[in-house]
């Protein structure tokens, strides 16, 4: 593949979108192929079919268009109109409409805050593209940082630009990936991996889940351009086997790109030459720490050992490795394309850039978004999100899974970037935003999280395996109202001690929802003990004193 | 196996194969993987039974998922879980006496934004009640 025939591709497909400037999109992401999106597209083709538009109008699914909660979306072309909760009856009207007005029962404004005041830059071809076609992918400027990284830059000046850009880790802790890259280009070592880590365990996140179904070549990218700043000429992307359709699309983008000789050796005329292999994972939250990871990929049981050294020196197969997320891979071509400093102007002083969001729970627009750091979370929960729904008061917003934390109302005009939610108590994590109300109870929420870690935890340290179990008991006894004081500073030495002493980041950050809940909403735990007072009606602690009585 | 060249490293990837064509994964299988691959049976064993996705009791013929994630939890998924508990007389991981329906639950199957939902035979149900639920896991169960 030379850069002369990467163009010609792209230069074929913009003719062929101007020879037919009639289209129509189908979201084809898990959320609106769940709401039977795939008969809509069925039925949406036959519609075409019976008004002799066949071949002038193409139907193609696409990936997601974040607004999950409305699905399943169509986008019709070239009007740009977005059509919400559309059943396959509702084909032939939609079809009917293509070249006079919208069909205004199903118009969903594109000028809805949540469209508005998004950013896209891993999300710029999101719900755009075909994530099955490569020639999609290369006609919206795709594989142009790879050649310009390939044919003008050499390693050091990747490495350079993604320093200067101020990107750090999306996969939660945040660490410089300019800092991570230049390590592992200094190690010295004939072989050397870059792996992708997909594995997305936190429940109630579904980020990497959309890009990877929505734009896989994005990744694909992020991944060559890594291994050619680092000097890797073999990858590995680690995803859930619970993701089959993009475990299916990852599938389709490797072949594609093998087959126009994107991956491979000579990319792109040069010397350079990268692989890239599938391994799926089998259900482990704690195969997304780096070092249980790589014991995953090497066939082992997913148990982390300590670091240093870490992976960066020796990971795989003891060879220097570099393990990023999928968002950050994706935040790469861009970056190469554009220049770090054209990324560095977006975000806060110390985060730079946009994060992707998975908006869920008691939030009008439920859904996936891209903003930039900063944006406060009053912004991201009542103007992008649309708020808490059926009237309901606000309560918590528990960001970054089982190792975060719930915020309550009094940050709600914080910038988001990863300082200030950390010192809030919680972190950015990967990017779940669950949005809690006043029906949410906060020990029962500690309760869950702690469950999801008790069952979770790997076994190889004690710390870990038995606090996590104690801290599970004691929060099970404060629910169910049979608990003393004395039982709740026995739960926050606990706390201490697992943070303090566990071997990996699974442990250390189980306490956190606990730390965070007694931090904010210590007055609901005192009710749950001395009251036997639920004040949200979820523990049964009342019920049982009752009985008892 | 022969795919991957009978790698050790390869082990994970096996089990996915013989889960996918078998159901699950029984002791005649896990020797012969274990033999053909060169490692202990004990860690075929280990990785079989450290991985929530592998299975070693053989599912029902219709199985229900029903994801227990954070959006999932907070938006009614216990209830969810409770009525089928109850209307089938089971508990989760485990299947009907008449082997018809096996109740198994996720932590989260990344449709968060369609909570609470639940997989029947592999097929996400968006946004689900008790009722549904029971009318749902009524067609599989003969009258």
């Amino acid at each position: 593949m030379t850069p002369e025939q990467l163009e010609q591709i792209a230069s074929e497909e913009t003719v062929a979108r101007a020879r037919n400037p009639l289209r129509l999109s189908v979201c084809m992401a898990a959320g609106c192929i769940s709401s039977n999106g795939e008969a809509v597209k069925k039925s949406l083709e036959s519609a075409v079919k019976g008004a002799g538009l066949n071949g002038t109008c193409p139907v193609t699914g696409v990936g997601c268009m974040g607004l999950c909660s409305r699905g399943p979306l169509v986008s019709a072309e070239p009007s740009g109109v977005l059509y919400q909760n559309v059943t396959p009856d509702d084909a032939g009207e939609i079809v009917g409409s293509l070249s006079g007005a919208p069909v205004e029962r199903l118009q969903c404004s594109r000028e809805l805050p949540f469209f508005k005041r998004q950013v896209g830059v891993v999300l710029e071809n999101s719900g755009r593209i075909n994530p099955e076609r490569i020639e999609d992918y290369v006609a919206a400027k795709g594989y142009e940082g790879l050649v310009r990284a390939l044919t003008e830059m050499t390693p050091a000046e990747v490495v350079d630009q993604i320093s200067r850009s101020g990107l750090r880790g999306r996969g939660g802790a945040g660490y410089p990936t300019g800092l991570k890259w230049s390590t592992v280009a200094k190690a010295q070592a004939a072989t050397k991996y870059v792996v992708c880590n997909a594995d997305e365990g936190d429940p109630g996140a579904f980020m990497d889940r959309s890009v990877l179904e929505s734009d896989p070549q994005r990744v694909l990218e992020g991944m060559i351009i890594a291994g050619y700043a680092v000097g890797a000429s073999r990858g590995y992307i680690y995803v859930r086997a619970e993701y089959p359709l993009a475990i299916a699309r990852l599938n389709t983008a490797i072949r594609q790109a093998k087959h126009v000789g994107l991956l491979g050796t000579q990319i792109g005329n040069t010397e350079f030459a990268f692989d890239i292999e599938l391994r799926l994972g089998a259900g482990a939250f704690v195969c997304g720490e780096e070092t249980a990871l790589i014991a995953s990929i090497e066939g082992g049981r997913g148990t982390p050992r300590p670091r240093p050294p870490y992976p960066a020196q020796a990971g795989l197969y003891g060879a220097p490795t570099l393990i990023n997320n999928v968002e950050t891979f994706a935040n790469i071509p861009p970056i190469i394309r554009k220049g770090g400093d054209w990324y560095a102007a977006m975000g806060t002083p110390r985060s730079k850039g946009t994060k992707v969001f998975a908006l869920t729970g008691k939030i009008n627009c439920t859904g996936l978004i891209e903003v930039p750091m900063g944006m406060t979370l009053r912004e991201i929960i009542f103007e992008v999100g649309g708020g808490v729904p059926e009237g309901r008061k606000f309560k918590a917003v528990q960001t970054g899974g089982p190792s975060g934390g719930c915020i309550p109302e009094q940050f709600l005009d914080m910038p988001v970037d990863y300082d200030s939610l950390a010192q809030a108590g919680s972190i950015m994590g990967s990017g779940g935003m669950i949005v809690m109300d006043d029906s949410s109870c906060m020990v029962d929420v500690a309760k869950y999280f702690m469950e999801f870690c008790m069952s979770e935890s790997c076994g190889k340290c004690i710390p870990c395996r038995a606090g996590t179990a104690q801290m599970y008991d004691l929060l099970a006894k404060i629910s169910e109202g049979q608990a003393s004081l004395d039982d709740l500073a026995m739960l926050e030495d606990l706390c201490d001690m697992v943070k303090n002493t566990s071997l990996c980041g699974l442990g250390q950050s189980a306490p956190n929802p606990v730390v965070s809940t007694l931090r904010y909403f210590r007055h609901e735990y005192l009710a749950h003990i001395q009251d036997k007072n639920c004040s949200a009606g979820v523990c049964a602690c009342g019920a049982r004193q009752e009985v008892g009585a | 196996m022969r795919r991957h060249g009978f790698s050790r490293n390869a082990l994970i990837e096996t089990l996915h194969i013989v889960q996918q064509s078998f159901g699950f994964l029984d002791r005649p299988s896990l020797e012969y993987v274990a033999q053909s691959l060169r490692v202990p049976l004990s860690k075929a064993f280990g990785v079989a039974t450290f991985y929530h996705f592998f299975s070693l009791k053989p599912p029902g013929d219709h199985t229900c998922v029903i994801c227990l994630g954070t959006a999932c939890y907070i938006k009614g998924a216990p209830q969810l879980l409770a009525e089928v508990e109850q209307s089938l007389g089971i508990q989760q991981g485990e299947t009907t006496p008449d082997g018809r329906v096996s109740v198994l639950t996720a932590r989260c199957v990344g449709s968060c934004s369609l909570a609470p939902v639940a997989l029947f035979d592999g097929e996400v149900a968006p946004r689900l009640n008790a009722l549904e639920m029971r009318g749902r896991l009524q067609r599989w169960i003969p009258s």
